[in-house]
């Protein structure tokens, strides 16, 4: 175990505990999923407790509740405006569930379910399909203005929509691989500062005064780390917002 | 590692031989589950049905509660909060608005009251000058009444001296002339001669 320990690596596998097979593929409860129902449930519980007296002068963690709500509001109303609102509760949700995944992770031996490219993949996919869905369903053809900006001269113009497509399909990447990177490179770096305090530390009197600095990294790292838990639900919100109001009003 | 391993030989020296062997165990250690795992895991697609089944369950099942059950609540919880403020801002500009005329009205009735009291202090400053004049008046004609009494008796006095002046000196003239001339002068004579004088 305490070999383990110092394996970066280590703390992004995923262990099958209870394997589930269908048709060949491997659908089993995994890690990743246990801590998926643990970001759900821990987000959904909060929500749900912490408004449950409906007080009028709230209490801390109600005021907590309702800042997340209001947060979360604003940001869409402010990016694609009050037709935007349909889009809310999906926009809450995926707010909610990045911030407790990213929160949740940074527990020690817990396991970081956005810390793999599928789930944010799975996140981001789920965006630009709606995006795509819900643009076709109201605009119908006129959503592929979305790729023709007003005022290029005309000799310019399959070069900007080339440009344009490039830039739509590779939202989902970024979108995904921005919070895929920042979980996965945060928590690394935490693993090998905190490897070296252990590794330090064994190797007597010197090594444990050695081992202050690592410590104190981690430590900072630490508080780094939580600002780009926040930093990364904020900014994976703020840019569905901005993707949502492509779909609603893609003339640009 | 190979960082800590580098630590490990500058610093072995240093530390004793339990230590040493310690890290030595450590460090074998940490090397073979690093090699012994082919792919990095977040890249495993061995993983990926499963993840993206129990992300689509569990964010679904998020998703359909927050929408069902949190939104609806913690936007009433909101609602309310927003129409009880705005509910106690008009009964507060309500109640102002009757502070300010409460305000208004006393600050009229206080008017009122000053024009009262500056008239009524001038009507008694008044009275009380008015009567005062009578009073001086009433002194100065009784002072004005004994100076003419007064200068009455000082005339009356006056005159009844300069008479008696006249007489006086016919007597002092008579007892002169008797005394220096030894003989009578008649009385006539004498009131000429003293009459001759005082002109």
């Amino acid at each position: 175990m305490a070999a383990d320990k110092v394996d970066p690596i280590h703390q992004f596998h995923i262990n099958k505990l209870i394997p589930i097979e269908i048709g060949g593929y491997d659908l089993s409860f995994t890690n990743s999923a246990l801590f998926m129902v643990a970001t759900v449930v821990v987000a959904a519980a909060f929500l749900f407790l912490t408004t449950s007296s409906r007080s009028l002068v709230p209490g801390r963690l109600q005021s907590v509740s309702e800042m997340a709500y209001e947060f979360v509001g604003n940001m869409l109303r402010d990016a694609a405006g009050t037709q935007g609102m349909k889009f809310f509760p999906f926009v809450f949700s995926l707010f909610m569930f990045v911030l407790v995944a990213n929160l949740l992770g940074l527990f020690p031996y817990f396991f970081t379910v956005t810390s793999h490219i599928i789930v944010t993949f799975g996140l981001a996919a789920l965006v630009i399909g709606t995006v795509v869905v819900y643009g076709f369903m109201k605009h119908g053809l006129g959503f592929l203005k979305l790729f023709v900006p007003h005022g290029v001269p005309v000799f310019l113009l399959p070069l900007v929509v080339l440009i344009e497509v490039i830039s739509f399909v590779s939202r989902p990447v970024s979108l995904s691989v921005r919070l895929f990177a920042n979980m996965l490179a945060g928590h690394i770096t935490l693993k090998v500062f905190s490897g070296f305090v252990v590794s330090l530390s064994a190797l007597g009197a010197v090594g444990v005064a050695g081992s202050v600095l690592p410590l104190a990294m981690a430590v900072a790292l630490t508080a780094l780390e939580l600002l780009v838990a926040f930093l990364q639900a904020y900014v994976f919100a703020v840019l569905t917002c901005m993707y949502l109001n492509d779909a609603l009003h893609p003339g640009h | 590692m190979f960082v800590t391993s580098a630590f490990a030989q500058e610093s072995a020296p240093a530390a004793d031989t339990s230590h040493a062997a310690t890290e030595g165990d450590t460090h074998s250690g940490t090397s073979v589950p690093a090699e012994a795992h082919g792919t990095f895991p977040p890249f495993d697609p061995a993983t990926f049905p499963s993840q993206l089944l129990w992300l689509a369950i569990t964010f679904g099942l998020f998703y359909l509660f927050l929408k069902r059950v949190v939104m609806p609540r913690v936007g009433g919880i909101i609602e309310v909060r927003n129409d009880r403020i705005t509910q106690d801002l008009d009964q507060a500009s309500k109640l102002k608005g009757e502070a300010d005329a409460a305000v208004a009205a006393y600050e009229q009735e206080l008017t009122e009251a000053k024009t009262k009291a500056n008239a009524i202090g001038q009507q008694a400053g008044d009275a009380a000058k008015a009567e005062a004049e009578t009073a001086r008046k009433k002194v100065e004609a009784a002072l004005d009444e004994k100076l003419g009494e007064a200068e009455a008796r000082i005339s009356s006095i006056k005159a009844k001296a300069m008479k008696e002046v006249g007489s006086i000196a016919e007597d002092t003239a008579s007892a002169i002339v008797e005394a220096l001339v030894g003989g009578k002068a008649s009385k006539a004579e004498i009131a000429a001669a003293v009459k001759s004088v005082a002109r």
